[in-house]
């Protein structure tokens, strides 16, 4: 047996607060214990997700965490893996159940975000690309996302307008979301209104950055059964890299791998993050219900409808206008509103949306309910080649 | 009034010139994989344990495979030349030989309307800014035949003058002194 269970999940509200992030961190980490019915004392092992702009406590945030929950000795493991970090906390905990080390442990991300821009960290660092490509080509994170929505339109027909309409139809979903930070409706013509910020993307195509915190309580099976009838249980967690050559231009480099030598892999990186998830839970895109996928751009969502085998490559477009990905459809996609509700809290975000798969599959997502579903995946990608999947199911 | 040194905004990832602008990569003495920016120790390829790679030159040309503009002042250490900022366009271009894409500013002055997907486009060498030391510069890529697409004026002038069309950047004599 590889599964684990999910006893309990809470979450810090997303906003633009200013507090330290530990703040967050110790309010979701209080909300998921209240859910699952534990006490601190009750925890084996603490799993953070470091976040990298808030000083050393964040790059040890498994400590940090554990220390304002207050010391008593528990096993602690802190990871980074950039927008990833928050999955890979998640399997850290998960190996040390299934390995028989501890029985229930905590994960926990969370975020102080500057304004504006993702800045790469301070001071001159000309060996580090993600310093380098700021200075050398000015390229934002937008630029690279803008790379690929300009992509689908060159390659599917897609339009301005149907990147918009991503972005009005999780402003719908995340309205009756009380984490998320933006709860307001939005037409197409506010999106094509805002300002354009890397052609094709404008304002409202890009999420923003934001302050929260996420936490989840998981166990082994036999832990949970003694605590809850029919948890929640965590199928798979896919944390794979790209395979060389990776052909598509990523965050942060300045040019991909050369295919000159070595033919391009069966599966693209964006592929291959969700079927290693699919086959871990021995699923396919066909059992699924929901999904969060990582909407970094409205455009980007497209692409990961396609990456998760929602629909045929090319045909993201056509299922976004038939109202599949909305609540009620076929395949609804970030009911939780997404990051375009949100924005990201890059530590918390990943673990954010399983938890918003967790409410969804207990049927407790008030408001933006996926209706009878039972079979959920997110999927996500942290800069320098961290995949990251999740699927739980019930 | 001193004529500052031009040199690379990065030593060894380009071979700058007002003629002739090229990228510098490596080759695996053993599988013969490309790489940008050059690799000076292991080889990417997971089937090869190479540690010894020839510096070559990349395709001078390539086709564009995506691109966008910055239309926002990106963060330091991105440094600004202009007050106020002026948009400027990326692109990502394909070299055929080598079998891969590289990211590059386009020439000062190109609008996106004037770009499209599979679009030749040549290497060229640009200021990206300077201090008090030195005329910093980098590569860009141009248009193949910026007259064909769309005539604008200031890109008239050849790819091998791409300075033409620099920022009103008083101070900054678009001359090429060092070279």
């Amino acid at each position: 047996m590889t599964e684990i269970a999910v006893l309990g999940v809470g979450m810090h509200p997303w906003g633009k607060w200013g507090r330290n992030f530990v703040e967050y961190g110790v309010a979701a980490a209080r909300a998921a214990l209240d859910d699952a019915g534990l006490g601190w004392a009750d925890i084996d092992y603490v799993a953070g997700a470091d976040t990298i702009r808030n000083g050393y406590p964040g790059f040890i945030a498994g400590a940090t965490f554990s220390q304002a929950l207050g010391w008593r000795g528990n096993r602690v493991a802190s990871c980074y893996a950039a927008c990833a970090s928050g999955a890979h906390a998640i399997n850290l905990a998960r190996a040390q159940i299934l390995a028989g080390f501890c029985d229930v442990a905590l994960v926990v991300g969370a975020d102080t975000t500057p304004k504006g821009f993702f800045a790469p960290v301070g001071g001159d660092r000309p060996e580090d690309p993600d310093w380098l490509r700021f200075r050398l080509l000015g390229a934002t994170n937008p630029t690279y996302f803008a790379l690929y929505a300009r992509r689908r339109m060159d390659l599917y027909g897609a339009t301005r307008e149907d990147f918009a309409r991503v972005k009005v139809k999780n402003a719908l979903h995340g309205l009756a979301n009380p984490n998320a930070r933006y709860r307001k409706e939005v037409t197409v013509q506010d999106v094509m209104a805002s300002p354009t910020v890397a052609d094709p993307l404008r304002l409202l195509d890009i999420c923003a950055t934001s302050d929260g915190g996420a936490a989840m309580v998981v166990s082994s099976l036999e832990y949970a059964k003694r605590h809850t009838a029919d948890p929640v249980r965590i199928s798979a967690v896919s944390t794979v890299t790209p395979t060389y050559p990776q052909t598509v231009i990523e965050m942060p480099n300045f040019a991909t791998d050369s295919a000159a030598t070595v033919p391009p892999p069966e599966r693209g990186f964006r592929d291959a993050i969700g079927f290693a998830a699919y086959h871990e839970a021995g699923i396919g895109p066909e059992d699924v219900d929901v999904a969060e996928v990582y909407d970094l751009s409205t455009a980007l969502e497209l692409d990961w409808y396609e990456n998760l085998g929602l629909c045929k490559e090319g045909e993201a477009e056509r299922l976004l206008r038939d109202g599949e990905t909305s609540i009620g459809g076929r395949i609804p996609v970030n009911p939780s509103g997404g990051l375009a509700c949100f924005g990201e809290a890059i530590p918390a975000q990943a673990i954010a949306q399983v938890c918003e798969l967790t409410w969804q599959l207990r049927g407790q997502a008030s408001g933006r309910q996926v209706e009878g579903a039972k079979v959920g995946i997110t999927v996500n990608q942290g800069l320098f080649g961290h995949g990251s999947s999740v699927i739980v199911r019930t | 009034m001193d004529i500052k040194t031009r040199q690379a905004a990065i030593e060894g990832w380009f071979i700058p010139g007002d003629d002739r602008t090229a990228l510098v990569g490596s080759r695996c003495r053993e599988c013969g994989t490309y790489s940008f920016p050059k690799e000076t120790f292991f080889c990417k390829n997971p089937s090869c344990t190479g540690t010894e790679h020839e510096q070559v030159e990349l395709s001078r040309r390539g086709r564009i495979w995506s691109f966008t503009n910055n239309c926002y002042q990106p963060p330091a250490p991105y440094v600004a030349t202009t007050d106020p900022f002026e948009p400027f366009a990326v692109a990502a271009v394909e070299l055929a030989e080598e079998r891969l894409v590289v990211l590059g500013q386009m020439v000062s002055g190109t609008s996106i309307e004037d770009l499209h997907a599979g679009m030749e486009v040549e290497l060229v060498t640009e200021t990206l800014f300077e201090d008090d030391e030195a005329v910093h510069l980098i590569w860009k890529w141009c248009p193949v035949c910026p007259a064909i697409s769309d005539p604008a004026p200031m890109q008239q002038s050849s790819p091998e003058d791409p300075t033409a069309n620099q920022s009103g950047d008083l101070p900054a004599s678009p001359g090429r002194a060092g070279s």
